[in-house]
């Protein structure tokens, strides 16, 4: 059953091949049996979960089951959870229980879907491999010596050893599509304001977006089409109309104009990526579509531009974490400002600790101008960059990240870190959504085709996605782990 | 050396919404300590401010009554800055685009001159909760029932010369908020605080002094005193060679007294950026002239009309205009008598004198306009004489009767202008008063105008009020002449 795709399992549940309980005591038996190795969740909530399994079986018998009834899923762990503990991999929250839901989580359960837990992520969603959570690094289920990629690891590696079938991931700089790309399954990060950020534990503001992590697009498209929408308590969701995400997953590609951004081709990508992006960029030649070199200028100035963004936002979303009213309290706090240095000092992990120094000091009297200012001047560029590229082009392909996963410490140093980001960042600064797809592999490390599309294009991207993996069968491959074990 | 003082004001005006200004937690005064706090007003993680449009529409009318600018789009920006009740780390303000543009305040100084006071902006913002230092054993208590609540801060210009201008402008502020009912402007119960900043230079000097500014006054006497205070602390201190430091200073009632809180130097960066959590507010014209369309006539307006065209002279054009329900409670005595100056005079003489005895406000007057109307078009069609109409008035006020008619009647009030009747008491008068009478007779004529008020006391007391003053008088002088 683990191996089936989400739609597989949706047509399973539907035929009544199996329970959504059947499905359920599955992956949460395989979590128990195989998380120990991968550490990809931070909370199992089993009990709920078969709870809500026997509740989808009855909505199901009553006649009234949706397409995504009794489906499990897991929920990275910085959407908030009505009576789950909600940590952010960070110890600011391991003893944080949210007293009310997310949207995307709420969404999801009137749905009819099963949470099987909550994922491990990098702190507060810092980090590029999964190794800055409290509760230890995950690893690559395709090679445990290799990290998964982040922020959105857990998800990434629960999926791909088959101990969820999906999972919801978020993306502020590269956080769904990087960790798709390193643990070879599908991301999509949506437009900014295509789905909720309500109760969606803020990083950077303006460039959350959470969004579905899968076996296919398909499966992805099946998941948007659930979370997407406007929500009245998240004033940055678009009121835009849904649209059906798999109406035109079978769309023909012939005719698609396809941009190669020069400057995601240079230099400091490992050459055997690149070779697998370029085959998959002949399978689409292969489907009618066409091939064109194209620019975006200042990709350079993305990862600085981020870097004074995403921790100016940080440092203040993250000040509400204080000892006051949740979260981690030091012991005996002397007087009120005791109280603030020493539970932070505890509480927070030295990324974190990091990003909250750089924003401050961006955002502090005198160079305010110099960064912050500069910075979105920057983004104005950036997005500039995309709208022009798709005057000229429907969807922009490339690399999701330079190299295939690292081994698990490589990356010692923060800038080496930061540069893994280099081809999702400007992503998110021009707020486009962006899908990376399994286009290989490197030794035994998958490797990522990430494809770029207009705003709100979502429907396009997961067709064009959907198309490659008719043509290919990278999304099919599942790494050896654990099958000596089901 | 002659000193003259600078004053500028910043007014926070909590606004009079159901709801808190990015959360739909209810704004009453007075619950439980943190029952009106929901998740977004506690600033758990994930939660997300949304805008209450009827906070920015109170905003926006409060900018057309002061005549100011209301730009085209107006920015949320986060204060960033650390403290126990302040749930989310910042303060959701705004600092670089507020809502409010430059405006204008006129004042009435005490001899009914008028000043114009400029407004430099006015914002939106939400206000933190509230630390509670008491009654818990070393500890603090924090109640963030108040987080959230919508504030409108009004910033002036420093163009106040005197305590007594800076009580003006506030009461003006005070006014045209309550007339636009944008706040309850209630004082007691933190709905108006303001901070004031306070500067003094040699006059003709056009340079400011180095100002100090007194957090969160909240009475108009708090602002006078403290002005007094500051205002003489800094030239002593400058007449004795020191020098005025930029601080905030806290105004202490009990001791009459400012004290420094803190210098510049301690004070906070407060990391302002935009909150990219709610977009940019954006007015249309349209919505804009529509909430002008609604604007009730304002406080400035009504004097002027109060002066021009009921003829009311401009201290009481000025008294009656100065607030909504003393206004509205005029206009109704003076629909109801038809006569303005007679109303005037009854608003602020009788009723006024009696809410001020029993500390009420107009709104709890024990009389209502209605009645005092029907009372005051008695007086003016002299059914009854002024002594018989304050009894009438008591009368009401203590609940004796329902209408001043009934009143009248019933202790028998009427104005007796009869000549016969009157004659017939003058008659007796004058017979029990032989002694008097000869004592007036045989005085000197000029002094007989002062000792016949002796005579019409006695037939005023023996009419039991009622006698018409005047006839009273002449027929006296009639009867009295030797």
């Amino acid at each position: 059953m683990h191996d089936k795709t989400l739609t597989e399992l949706a047509a399973g549940l539907s035929a009544g091949d199996f329970s959504s309980r059947e499905l359920t005591d599955h992956f949460l038996g395989r979590i128990e049996r195989l998380d120990g190795e991968i550490n990809s969740f931070i909370t199992v909530t089993a009990e709920q979960a078969q709870a809500s399994a026997d509740a989808a079986d009855a909505t199901r018998r009553q006649g009234d089951a949706g397409p995504l009834n009794g489906l499990p899923l897991a929920l990275k762990d910085l959407f908030c959870t009505q009576g789950v503990r909600t940590s952010c991999g960070s110890r600011m929250l391991d003893n944080f229980v949210s007293p009310y839901d997310a949207t995307l989580v709420e969404r999801l359960a009137a749905a009819g879907t099963v949470s099987l837990g909550k994922t491990n992520m990098d702190e507060f969603a810092m980090g590029s491999s999964n190794e800055s959570s409290y509760y230890g690094p995950v690893k690559n289920p395709w090679d445990l010596a290799a990290v998964p990629g982040g922020s959105s690891g857990g998800s990434a590696a629960a999926v791909a050893a088959g101990l969820t079938p999906a999972a919801l991931g978020t993306d502020t700089g590269g956080s769904i599509r990087q960790p798709a790309a390193f643990c070879g399954i599908t991301g999509l990060k949506p437009t900014y304001g295509r789905v909720s950020r309500y109760g969606m534990v803020a990083y950077a503001s303006s460039l959350d977006q959470g969004g579905p992590m899968a076996r296919s697009a398909e499966d992805c498209a099946l998941l948007l089409g659930a979370i997407a929408g406007h929500d009245p308590r998240d004033s940055t969701s678009v009121t835009r109309g849904v649209p059906d995400y798999q109406a035109e997953l079978n769309a023909p590609l012939a005719g698609l104009r396809i941009g190669l951004p020069r400057e995601y081709f240079g230099e400091g990508l490992d050459p055997d990526v690149e070779a697998a992006v370029r085959e998959a960029i002949r399978v689409y030649e292969s489907l009618g579509a066409s091939v064109q070199d194209i620019s975006l200028p200042h990709t350079n100035l993305a990862i600085p531009a981020y870097y004074v963004i995403a921790p100016a936002e940080a440092s203040s979303n993250l000040s509400r974490f204080d000892g006051v009213r949740f979260g981690h309290r030091c012991e005996n706090p002397s007087d009120l400002i005791d109280l603030y240095k020493r539970s932070r000092a505890e509480g927070f992990g030295s990324e974190v600790k990091r990003r909250i120094l750089m924003g401050t000091h961006t955002l502090s009297e005198g160079f305010f101008d110099a960064y912050y200012k500069k910075a979105q001047q920057v983004r104005r560029l950036i997005r500039q960059d995309f709208l022009d590229a798709f005057d000229e082009v429907d969807v922009l392909m490339g690399p999701a990240a330079p190299t295939p996963a690292f081994d698990l410490g490589a990356n010692k140093d923060p800038l080496s870190m930061y540069l893994q980001d280099i081809y999702t960042i400007a992503i998110n600064l021009a707020g486009i959504p962006g899908i990376s797809v399994p286009a290989g592999f490197v030794g035994q490390r998958p490797t990522g085709l990430q494809i770029l599309g207009p705003h709100f294009a979502e429907s396009q991207l997961l067709n064009v996605a959907h198309q490659f993996q008719q043509a290919t069968d990278w999304h099919l491959k599942r790494p050896s782990f654990g099958e000596e074990n089901s | 050396m002659q000193w003259e003082t600078v004053i500028g004001l910043e007014v926070h005006v909590q606004l009079a919404t159901q709801s808190k200004i990015f959360s739909g937690a209810s704004t009453a005064f007075g619950a439980a300590p943190n029952t009106q706090a929901c998740a977004v007003d506690l600033g758990l993680p994930g939660v997300l401010p949304v805008l209450n449009e009827s906070a920015v529409a109170m905003a926006v009318q409060f900018g057309l009554g002061i005549n100011a600018e209301i730009p085209e789009v107006s920015v949320f920006d986060r204060k960033n800055y650390f403290y126990a009740d302040l749930p989310k780390g910042y303060q959701t303000s705004q600092m670089y685009h507020p809502i409010v543009g430059p405006g204008e305040v006129e004042i009435v100084l005490g001899d009914d001159r008028t000043k114009r006071i400029r407004v430099h902006h006015a914002h939106l913002e939400e206000d933190a909760g509230k630390s509670l230092h008491e009654d818990y054993h070393g500890m603090s208590g924090i109640d963030l029932n108040r987080a959230g609540t919508p504030l409108l801060e009004i910033v002036s210009e420093p163009d106040m010369r005197s305590a007594a201008e800076a009580v003006a402008y506030l009461r003006a502020i005070h006014a045209i908020v309550t007339y636009l009912g944008v706040s309850d402007g209630n004082m007691a119960e933190g709905s108006m605080r303001c901070d004031v900043n306070v500067s003094v230079r040699p006059e003709g000097q056009s340079a400011f002094g180095t100002r100090a500014e007194i957090k969160n006054v909240n009475s108009f006497r708090f602002v006078e005193r403290a002005i007094a205070f500051e205002v003489e602390r800094q030239i002593e201190l400058i007449e004795d060679g020191g020098q005025v430091v930029q601080e905030t200073r806290l105004y202490d009632p009990e001791l009459d007294e400012t004290r420094s809180m803190r210098t510049k130097e301690e004070a906070n960066d407060y990391r302002y950026f935009p909150c990219p959590d709610l977009l940019p507010v954006v007015l249309d014209r349209a919505y804009v002239d529509h909430l002008r369309s609604t604007l009730p006539e304002l406080p400035a307006e009504k004097r002027a009309r109060f002066e021009n065209e009921l003829g009311l002279s401009a201290y009481d054009a000025g008294v009656l205009s100065s607030s909504r329900p003393m206004a509205e409670y005029f206009e109704a005595v003076k629909e109801v008598c038809g006569d303005a100056k007679l109303a005037a005079n009854w608003v602020q003489g009788e009723l006024s004198g009696q809410l001020n005895r029993e500390n009420l406000s107009i709104a709890d007057s024990l009389v209502t306009a209605q009645q005092l109307g029907e009372l005051v078009s008695r007086v003016k069609d002299e059914t009854i004489n002024g002594k018989a109409a304050k009894q009438v008035f008591a009368a009401l006020w203590n609940g004796e009767g329902d209408s001043a008619d009934a009143i009248i009647e019933a202790k028998g009030l009427k104005q007796v202008t009869d000549t016969g009747a009157i004659e017939a008491m003058i008659d007796e008068v004058i017979a029990e008063s032989p002694v008097q009478v000869a004592q007036y007779q045989d005085a000197d004529p000029d002094k007989r105008g002062k000792m016949i008020g002796y005579f019409v006391g006695q037939v005023m007391k023996a009419s039991r009020g009622t006698a018409n003053p005047q006839q009273v008088n002449a027929l006296l002088k009639q009867k009295l002449a030797p």
